[in-house]
């Protein structure tokens, strides 16, 4: 309590305080969340849920503009934020983002206080073909209707949910795995090196529409539940694996050390592979115990996680999943290659050679000093990601191969508009334009914040 | 041979490098001791394994292509060279700290000051984030940076070099080591700071006890900081004195080139600059015989042939020349010399 008086410590409680801010933003976040999710409930659309979503996105956004506004102007990020700031083309992209994120996020509740429709509802009594279910733009129905009579507005908007979905959680996965991959490759170099790139070259190889179409014939359906059942196994799995692998590799060093100079060289290589090949047994071993562990004693787990967090999104959703999956196992590949050229020039530095000589590990010099000097690339990297990943995701849901009906996303609405574009063209326009408007914004943002964080590589 | 006062002892060193022209034997049998509290320079020109001999020291060197071949590093009774790298990790930066040549580059860029310091603290004395922030402030007001907590949040960029250069010292003796390794700590500065720099690094020296190896390739910086020298030629030593005895008398015809090379404003106007003739050896091809007998204005064929002893002078001083003992008596008479004109 003393040291909380003393008026030298303001500016560690500073630093305190940021942390819980850092909390507080983080609940927010959250809480935002699950309003939104509350008032999107398809059985009641709560306009209390709506209000506190949208009172907390737009004050969200108002401590960014007001933190961004006042900070020290000598940081490298407030720096490039500045010349972010004067490239028009970025700003109106961020905007447009966005405003698409607010959009899609009340955009369904408030057709449905317009209208009543919800993404799915196809109004019945109804008689007779397309042309009488498909209406024009009007005032109730601002995009027209679909060929089923559902409301396009409210289908582009939850559409929307679904492609921003995509693109995010494959940027996400791309920023986790890719940004480790490709540090981890550049900074240890050699045999390692290789291996890891060569992994990545042969994913690269195969072609990610084969991987869906291998996904979805052999999880689609009733099998997703597999492969969800598979991710918790897949992390304990993994932490076992890591576990054993370094024990193994501590005690195989040490067994070296201590046998090193009592046996001859040939005997000691032999009981050295002998050791090795009774370390990865074990290893197998290991893996297969918590396989067996998983369906023994949990049951079908994918079932259950299934059931428990999934059920409300229905099969429809079970397609989108596996979306993720086969986006998220590509989209982190360039990431892996752009970071480890960025740290392969960075690690001859001397900073690097000075924290070495202060003690700190490798595994901190990747992380705290590296990968921060290579954060430039990264950012302007995922930002162009989410575009791609979106058009990716559009383009096999325009073939069929992702999101299914009744469920949308701005591809499979466009696929669906297509077939009747000559007679009803805004089932086509209206996705369309939407998607094309948010893909150039997300581009013109990327280039605006390659300009910004690397000012060299403009030329004029 | 090693007694309790010996911090840091060198024994026959030995660093090589593979390259595609073949193995270059960038320090080739290097031994030297450090008392403590003793500083200790290590001079040479560019390439002559200074930087090297240190990097093994605290086994920084990059492998592949650098291995330690050869020899014994003794730390405080630690043999470093036998320690598993977890082990060395924890005496770098904690026991045996470095500062290096350019603090442009030595500061990481992206990382705040505060992140920078209070790194090597939490990592070495367990400090919480905020002892480490606040022992950060009271290391940078040591090395006399003015206004020391508002400087803590700001980023390197903004800092003059002599600025850095005394967060790199501040980050150095953080943790309070026994033996500072200074790598050409002044090279990049100029002159002024150079000299504020130095003063700081000895008068932190004789307030915690601090052993030192100075490198440099500059003589007036060890003239006025150092205990002894060691003079380094093609990852060799030439020569290993007493500072005073290394100035006053040197028994090595390469160290006696240097000394002459320094220049000297005042007594010398007008005249043209002496310099050693040719360039260092390229030392993945050296020759068989002396590696400085084509530039030595004394070299006879036995230089060319035959690699010369490392001749024992006094106690504390050698000399690896063929002549040691003929330079040494020159370099009296010179010295001898010398003193009767300043005298008259």
């Amino acid at each position: 309590m003393q040291m909380l008086e003393d008026p030298n410590l303001i500016e560690v409680n500073y630093e305190f305080r940021k942390r819980l801010v850092g909390i507080g933003f983080l609940m927010l976040i959250g809480i935002a969340l699950i309003a939104l999710h509350w008032s999107s409930r398809t059985e009641y659309f709560s306009g209390i849920g709506l209000i506190v979503f949208l009172v907390l996105f737009l004050s969200l956004t108002a401590y960014a503009i007001w933190s961004v506004r006042t900070s020290r102007g000598n940081s490298l990020w407030a720096d490039a934020w500045k010349r972010l700031l004067k490239n028009k083309l970025a700003v109106f992209g961020l905007g447009v983002v966005w405003f698409m994120v607010l959009l899609v996020a009340v955009g369904p509740t408030l057709v449905y206080w317009l209208n009543g429709f919800t993404p799915d509802y196809i109004p019945s009594g109804v008689d007779g073909g397309d042309r009488v279910r498909s209406f024009p733009p009007s005032l109730m129905h601002p995009m027209g209707t679909d060929d089923q009579g559902r409301d396009l507005l409210a289908r582009v908007l939850q559409g929307g949910r679904i492609s921003l979905m995509v693109g995010i959680i494959s940027t996400v996965v791309s920023l986790i795995v890719g940004v480790s991959w490709g540090a981890i490759a550049g900074f240890l170099g050699g045999r390692i090196d290789n291996i890891m790139m060569r992994v990545v070259d042969i994913i690269y190889s195969i072609p990610y529409i084969l991987v869906v179409i291998v996904l979805l014939s052999v999880f689609g359906g009733p099998n997703t539940n597999f492969l969800i059942g598979l991710i918790p196994v897949a992390i304990t799995a993994g932490i076992t694996l890591a576990l054993l692998a370094w024990l193994g590799g501590r005690a195989y060093r040490r067994l070296k050390e201590h046998f090193a100079g009592r046996v001859r060289p040939g005997l000691l290589k032999v009981l050295m592979v002998v050791f090795a090949l009774l370390t990865i047994a074990i290893i197998v071993e290991g893996m297969l115990l918590n396989a067996w562990m998983h369906t023994a004693f949990l049951g079908n787990i994918g079932a259950w996680i299934a059931e428990k967090f999934l059920a409300s999104a229905g099969q429809g959703l079970s397609q989108i999943f596996l979306l993720f999956f086969a986006l998220g196992l590509v989209s982190w590949l360039t990431m892996a290659r752009v970071v480890r050229g960025q740290i392969l020039s960075l690690k001859n530095q001397e900073f690097v050679l000075a924290a070495r000589a202060t003690g700190v590990s490798t595994f901190g010099i990747i992380f705290r000093h590296l990968v921060p000097n290579a954060l430039g690339p990264v950012i302007i990297y995922a930002t162009l990601t989410v575009p791609s990943v979106m058009l990716a995701e559009a383009f096999l849901s325009f073939l069929g191969l992702g999101v299914q009906a009744p469920y949308a996303s701005w591809g499979s609405l466009a696929s669906d508009g297509i077939k009747n574009i000559q007679i009803f063209p805004w089932q086509m326009i209206f996705p369309g334009v939407t998607m094309a408007l948010t893909l150039f914004s997300l581009n013109f943002l990327g280039d605006g914040l390659r300009d910004a964080l690397d000012p060299q590589t403009r030329k004029f | 041979m090693s007694n309790n006062a010996t911090i840091l002892s060198v024994k026959d060193l030995k660093t090589y490098f593979q390259t595609e022209d073949g193995i270059v034997k960038a320090v080739d049998g290097i031994s030297f001791e450090l008392e403590k509290g003793e500083t200790l320079g290590i001079v040479g020109e560019s390439g002559s394994g200074k930087s090297v001999t240190n990097l093994s020291v605290m086994r920084l060197i990059p492998e592949p292509p650098g291995k330690i071949v050869g020899g014994e590093i003794v730390f405080d009774g630690i043999d470093v060279r036998a320690l598993p790298i977890e082990d060395v990790r924890k005496i770098r930066g904690k026991r045996i700290a470095m500062i290096f040549q350019d603090p442009m580059t030595s500061l990481n860029p992206f990382l705040k000051i505060s992140t920078q310091l209070m790194e090597v603290t939490r990592l070495h004395l367990g400090h919480s984030k905020e002892e480490a922030y606040e022992h950060g402030v009271k290391m940078l007001e040591m090395v006399g940076i003015p206004d020391p907590r508002s400087r803590m949040d700001g980023y390197p960029h903004e800092l003059s070099g002599g600025m850095r250069q005394r967060i790199m010292i501040a980050m150095a003796l953080s943790c309070d080591p026994e033996l500072l390794i200074a790598d050409e700590p002044t090279t990049a500065l100029d002159v002024t700071i150079q000299a504020q720099i130095l003063e700081l690094i000895k008068d932190l020296r004789s307030r915690m006890g601090t052993s030192v190896i100075l490198i440099t390739h500059d003589l007036g910086v060890v003239a006025g900081m150092t205990d002894k020298i060691v003079v380094m030629y093609a990852g060799k030593v030439f020569e290993q004195a007493t500072t005073r005895e290394l100035f006053a008398t040197p028994a090595n015809p390469y160290t006696k080139g240097l000394l002459k090379s320094v220049p000297d404003p005042a007594h010398e106007q007008g005249k043209e600059l002496y310099q050693i003739p040719g360039l260092p050896p390229d030392v993945a091809h050296l020759p068989p015989g002396c590696p400085f007998a084509e530039r030595c204005d004394r070299a006879v064929e036995l230089c060319t042939n035959e690699y010369p002893p490392f001749v024992q002078i006094n106690a504390d001083h050698h000399s690896l020349c063929h002549f040691a003992k003929e330079v040494y008596e020159e370099s009296k008479i010179e010295h001898s010399a010398s003193l009767a004109k300043t005298k008259r």
